[in-house]
């Protein structure tokens, strides 16, 4: 019947709009109120209408972007993947920082007003690319080699990221690059191989653990039993990562050393980098089970919460909203992420697919990231929280993930049954 | 690559199983710090965002006898601020300074007193004038974290009579803080220095109230009212003393500026202290809310050193006052009764190793105990002293309590000064550098016997009533009274007998009073290298003591000059008492 299937292309996964409308409601009001402090300024109090304007620009992108076909969306990934690329360069010249990441040269500024972050447009394009170049690939992979061309697609955004140097994008790109490969069907050892230098690098600093790891490592070789050389090569990876790692360590700033230790213990600099991570713990543990009310949260009127209304805006849902807020917040997210790994794996063709999973992948390091910083669950790496934080280029970039999984999924195949399952 | 459904669909199951793994152990975490840690962090929170401003607590107030006030408190006010850093607080000092005068000293202390307790206000001025309140008040928008508020401020309405008995209060020092006993007591508050204020600051300290402000992450106080229930200051229940603010006012008045000496009036029969003063005399009211460094450079440099509590710290030799102790060891032993002449009349001397010299040159002839007393012979009380003997004597004035303090409710009583045995010379003055003549000089109450007024008063308590020794007591609590005597009724009776010879007849006849039978008796006690010390110790009435006081008047030349002065102030107590009475009665 291609009268009803024609039907269904045009239909709109109102479920997933709907999810991803609640959680921008949702993020505007976090806006709203972490601009309400006891000494206001203009700009922040202000700040929520500001997103809302965004939010009505991404909604009329998404509705445009929604209006056009996956073909058009595959044929520009080139484009766009070279454009970011080429923005990275730039920033990296001419570039300001911001927030918590005040030393990162992370944003592009035209006479003083802050465009936009091009590592956000370079978390898109570099999806939709990685996808283009792993659908192409249709023969199994047995080989790291094989993966050269997806790891030059993502090995070159990331190096420009990291030389802002912007930790958190990079991780970013790390779980997208990790995520697709995944739902690319590469196998699972190989992933390790692959992962295994930089768990090398982790593990480094505790001899014992690395070395535990090292004979996992090897035993992972001999068992698998990639290419000779290639093998030989990931163990001396990771003899060099063990052994480079307090060199590295050497080599960071004194402000990403302490955001790491910090991280380990956030008392060890309670009132500079600790500071942030402490604060949020208390913001978000004297909210209790029903929070201190909207807009009501103590520690952010009173200032103590810093970054009240982009990085920390989820220790405002927790302060006034309690673990009732933050239960529905995290439920919406995860709502969002079941839907749009529904709509990756009944996409019709391997791109569309790859690039939904891809989506997906990055808003889960975002809000896994985020969302475990404010409990100091994860290192403060100043990434922003999707649909929440202040920003509106973030907001745009969210919003036109949104509108092509919309696109996806109204191109992508109806009931699991229809396949046979 | 594979895109096979299946394939697809199995990575999608394992996909969801690690979205639900991360969301659950996300979930969890927040579980654990805002359901089961929530308490901890409540607390955390209100630590961020609450300071503790004290509210000063006024201490009790103190009366005299008959309910008039020797102790309040007034209105005052204080001037603090909240400072997260000691920097910021020097900022803030320095601006400050700018509007109202700070001395240098003054920021140097608050800034001491924010290292000591870091989350109070620091104190900036305990007292501070209205004119400094209301410049700060208009412009307290300038100033955040800086807390003007009242705080009592203690006040004596006769400051200038009180200085040896009230002392004063100020703020407690660093080295008070780390003493146990101020354990409960924190930097900037007040505590009392010296005097009744001291001693009885646990019953006198009122307990300090507590209100909240609210600051934020920049320590400036954004709410200061309404932010948690305040808890008022409580003050303590007044504190009442045996002290008659009349006599005291008037034993002020009396010694004036040009005298100096000491006054101690007890009620003989409970101890209870009447008055008790010492001269020169300064205003206590200027050490509140802190001496200004001037003031308390000119008591500490003048020479009649008004900062000596004479009627508690003096010691003096008692002179002939003592020789009452002499004939009561006498009379103890059996030796002597007041009818008792001795063996040499005096013909104003004796001779005893060299002469020891009456003080009346022409002789007092041959005289009873009783007449020796009237007329304070000095050669009746060596042969006396000869017949009692050193050692006797000696064991006498400690068993008489000369070598004790009295134990009156005021700290640092000086103790007397007599010898407790002959090893007291030996030691002293080496073993041949003394000789047995030494107990003529103490038998008339002078050489190695050194007294404070409240001492003798003591003394002369017991001589007036049954021989019992009553404690000093300021504070009105029940009586202690000792038995210092062993004379039975009619050996007290003559002593008293001969006491009141003294004033109708004797040394101190110029002194009496129509109306009034004074008992007692004065010394001139010799001082080197200045003029005689005059002591008078009596009571009054002879026949019912309602007083006993003891006066010295430094370089009052003669015993009779501390009589006169002993009179009047007896006459001023039981005159007003006799008025009070009968407007009682009426």
């Amino acid at each position: 019947m291609p009268g009803i299937s024609s039907l269904r292309r045009q239909s709109i996964d109102l479920p997933l709009l709907v999810i991803a409308l609640l959680l921008t409601g949702f993020g505007i009001a976090m806006v709203f109120s972490a601009g309400q402090i006891d000494s206001p300024t203009p700009i922040i109090e202000n700040a929520w209408k500001r997103q809302l304007g965004w939010f009505g620009a991404a909604l009329m992108a998404t509705w445009v972007i929604s209006r056009g076909s996956v073909r058009f969306i595959e044929w520009s990934a080139w484009p766009l993947y070279a454009l970011s690329c080429a923005l990275l360069v730039l920033v990296l010249f001419v570039g300001t920082g911001a927030g918590t990441a005040a030393s990162v040269k992370g944003w592009l500024t035209i006479g003083g007003v802050r465009i936009g972050q091009p590592a956000e447009l370079a978390k898109l394009a570099t999806t939709l690319m990685l996808a283009r170049v792993l659908a192409a690939q249709r023969e199994s992979v047995r080989s790291l080699v094989d993966l050269w061309r997806p790891l030059l697609v993502v090995g070159v955004p990331w190096l420009l990221v990291m030389a802002q140097p912007d930790l958190g994008t990079g991780i970013v790109f790390i779980g997208i690059c990790f995520a697709m490969l995944f739902w690319a069907g590469v196998p699972w050892p190989l992933l390790l191989l692959l992962a295994s230098p930089g768990i090398s690098l982790v593990l480094a600093f505790s001899t014992g653990v690395w070395g535990a790891w090292f004979l996992v490592l090897v035993a992972l070789v001999l068992w698998y039993r990639p290419y000779l050389l290639e093998g030989i090569a990931i163990v001396l990876m990771n003899v060099i990562m063990g052994g480079v790692a307090p060199i590295l360590w050497d080599k960071l700033k004194p402000y990403q050393q302490k955001r790491l230790l910090v991280f380990l213990d956030p008392s060890v600099d309670p009132q500079a980098s600790g500071y942030h991570v402490t604060q949020s713990k208390v913001a978000i543990g004297s909210g209790g089970l029903f929070g201190n009310g909207f807009t009501l949260g103590s520690q952010k009127r009173l200032k103590f919460l810093p970054e009240r209304h982009t990085d920390f805006i989820f220790s405002v849902v927790g302060e006034e909203l309690g673990f009732i807020g933050v239960s529905i917040a995290l439920s919406l997210f995860l709502a969002l992420f079941l839907r749009t790994t529904r709509v990756a794996s009944r996409a019709n063709d391997a791109f569309p697919s790859l690039v939904a999973f891809g989506l997906v992948s990055a808003w889960f390091v975002h809000v896994m990231v985020n969302v475990g910083m404010t409990l100091n669950l994860m290192p403060v790496t100043g990434i922003p929280l999707p649909f929440f934080s202040y920003g509106g280029s973030f907001l745009l970039v969210s919003w036109t993930a949104v509108a092509v999984l919309l696109r996806i999924s109204a191109e992508g195949r109806g009931q699991p049954d229809a396949i046979g399952l | 690559m594979s895109y096979h459904p299946n394939a697809i669909l199995r990575r999608a199951r394992l996909a969801r199983v690690l979205l639900f793994a991360s969301f659950t152990v996300l979930g969890g975490a927040f579980f654990r710090a805002q359901v089961l840690q929530n308490a901890e962090y409540v607390v955390q929170s209100e630590n961020n965002r609450l300071r503790e401003v004290p509210l000063p607590g006024a201490r009790g107030t103190i009366y005299d006898r008959h309910g008039e006030v020797i102790a309040e408190n007034l209105p005052g006010y204080s001037v603090s601020i909240l400072s997260p850093t000691e920097d910021s607080l020097r900022s803030a000092l320095t601006t400050l300074s700018k509007v109202v005068q700070i001395e240098p000293a003054q920021q140097e202390l608050a800034v001491r007193r924010f290292r000591r307790a870091r989350t109070r206000p620091a104190v900036i001025f305990n007292d501070a004038s209205f004119q400094v309140v209301s410049v700060l008040e208009e412009r307290r928008v300038e100033f955040p974290g800086l807390i003007i508020q009242s705080s009592p401020k203690r006040y004596y309405p006769d400051g200038a009579a009180m200085a040896a008995l009230i002392g004063y209060t100020g703020e407690i020092s660093e080295d008070d803080l780390s003493k146990p006993k101020y354990e409960s007591y924190k930097a900037g508050q007040q505590v009392g220095k010296t005097g009744l204020e001291l001693q009885y600051e646990a019953q006198l300290r009122g307990k300090e109230g507590r209100r909240f402000v609210e600051v934020d992450a920049r320590n400036r106080v954004v709410r200061d009212a309404d932010v948690r229930a305040e808890e008022q200051p409580v003050a303590p229940p007044p504190l009442r003393t045996n002290i008659d603010l009349d006599l005291q006012r008037f034993a002020h008045e009396y010694f004036g500026d040009s005298l100096r000496g000491a006054v101690v009036a007890l009620d003989p029969k409970t101890g209870g202290v009447l008055s008790l003063y010492s001269a020169p005399s300064y205003d206590i009211n200027k050490f509140i809310g802190g001496v200004s460094s001037s003031f308390y450079e000119s008591l500490r440099v003048d020479p009649h050193r008004p900062l000596v509590n004479r009627a508690l710290t003096g010691t003096y030799a008692p002179a002939s006052t003592w020789k009452l102790a002499t004939a009561i060891i006498g009379m103890e032993l059996g030796l002597v009764t007041m009818d008792t002449h001795m063996q040499t009349p005096c013909t104003g001397g004796y001779y005893y190793f060299r002469v020891f010299k009456c003080w009346d040159k022409r002789g007092h002839g041959d005289v009873t105990l009783a007449q020796a007393i009237a007329k304070s012979c000095d050669v009746y009380f060596y042969q006396l002293g000869l017949k009692i003997g050193l050692t006797r004597l000696l064991a006498g004035g400690v068993s008489l309590g000369f070598r004790d303090s009295t134990g009156v409710d005021l700290p640092n009583e000086r103790t007397p000064r007599w010898p407790e045995s002959t090893a007291y010379f030996d030691k002293r003055y080496g073993a041949r550098g003394w000789n047995r003549s030494v107990v003529l000089s103490l038998a008339i109450g002078q050489a190695d016997n050194a007294q404070t007024p409240l001492s003798m008063a003591r003394f002369y308590a017991a001589m007036a009533t049954d021989g019992m020794a009553p404690t000093p007591q300021v504070v009105v609590r029940d009586p202690e009274r000792k038995q210092i005597l062993n004379l039975d009724k009619a050996q007290l009776a003559s002593v008293q007998l001969a006491l009141a010879d003294v004033v109708s007849r004797g040394t101190a006849a110029g002194a009496q009073i129509q109306g009034l039978t004074i008992a007692g008796k004065t010394g001139t006690a010799q001082v080197n290298g200045q003029l005689d010390n005059a002591w008078f110790v009596g009571y009054a009435p002879a026949n019912d003591p309602k007083i006993v006081l003891a006066i010295i008047i430094e370089e009052g030349l003669h015993g009779s000059t501390a009589a006169r002065a002993a009179t009047k102030m007896m006459e001023r107590y039981l005159k007003a008492r006799l008025t009070m009475t009968a407007i009682v009665n009426d």
